[in-house]
């Protein structure tokens, strides 16, 4: 399945529609990582409001996608986390680490606002 | 069980869909269907959205591990009642390599797969039982169980 990666200025957005295989999920790892260089992007928002399940696996790989994409030198938000599956990564003992994350789409925006700069300023 | 849910998992459907029957687990496609399954089942059982979520991802994590280490096996969903009490109970087994040192297993960070090693640990803390059984060349067997509140 594949994962819409939209543009929007200087910022991607992607927003997994459904339950991804592993498989699906390291393949969208990888297009996104190719998408930053193409579009020469600041900002990457992963919405993941669709994710009905965010296991060990899960978590590690949407980790990593946010560390990859810092050290391509853009910033990345997490959107959309679901209630009940916060509450299981917490049970859990899963966590993003230093991943940004927001409630929606529009916090996560805000956010790549206020802290990415426009392309004269770098 | 005298009152079965009002969903497509009943136990007395006639269907050939019945929830003892397992899920097989061959491939990846095979985990996201075992952790859909259980939570259609346990919405059906009358868990919360939450405790179904705690339960689809004990799943997942349970069906990965056969995937990634035993290649094929199943999972078994199985509904329960203890006096008055309802609950599921999650059956996974295959005949793969066995775990040599189930303790080892269950500890924080262990991982022979280069994972982050928060699998069976982390169902241990999303259910409210659960019990390893495991013989090295024979297989392991994993069965937890979780109550509704």
């Amino acid at each position: 399945m594949e994962v819409p990666i939209l543009k929007q200025g200087a910022y991607l957005i992607a927003s997994i529609q459904a339950a991804l295989s592993d498989t699906d999920l390291l393949h969208f790892r990888d297009v996104l990582m190719k998408s930053v260089g193409q579009y020469r992007a600041r900002g990457v928002i992963v919405d993941v409001a669709a994710l009905d399940v965010m296991d060990s696996f899960g978590t590690r790989v949407l980790g990593d996608i946010a560390r990859m994409i810092s050290l391509r030198g853009a910033k990345t938000v997490i959107v959309g986390i679901q209630p009940e599956v916060a509450l299981t990564m917490v049970q859990m003992g899963l966590t993003l680490g230093a991943v940004e994350t927001t409630l929606d789409l529009e916090e996560g925006l805000a956010y790549l606002d206020a802290n990415t700069k426009p392309a004269a300023e770098r | 069980m005298s009152e079965s849910p009002n969903s497509s998992h009943s136990a007395n459907s006639s269907g050939t869909e019945k929830p003892e029957q397992g899920v097989p687990l061959i491939t990846e496609a095979d985990i996201v269907a075992a952790r859909q399954r259980g939570r259609e089942l346990a919405l059906g059982i009358g868990f919360s959205p939450g405790d179904a979520t705690l339960i689809a991802t004990a799943i997942s994590e349970l069906a990965r591990n056969i995937v990634t280490y035993a290649k094929r096996g199943e999972i078994r969903l199985i509904p329960i009642e203890l006096n008055g009490k309802r609950g599921l109970t999650v059956v996974a087994k295959d005949e793969g390599a066995g775990i040599p040192d189930i303790r080892q297993a269950l500890q924080d960070g262990y991982s022979t797969a280069g994972r982050l090693g928060l699998g069976l640990p982390g169902v241990k803390r999303l259910m409210d039982e659960m019990e390893i059984v495991s013989e090295v060349g024979v297989g392991t067997t994993v069965t937890a169980k979780k109550w509704r509140t």
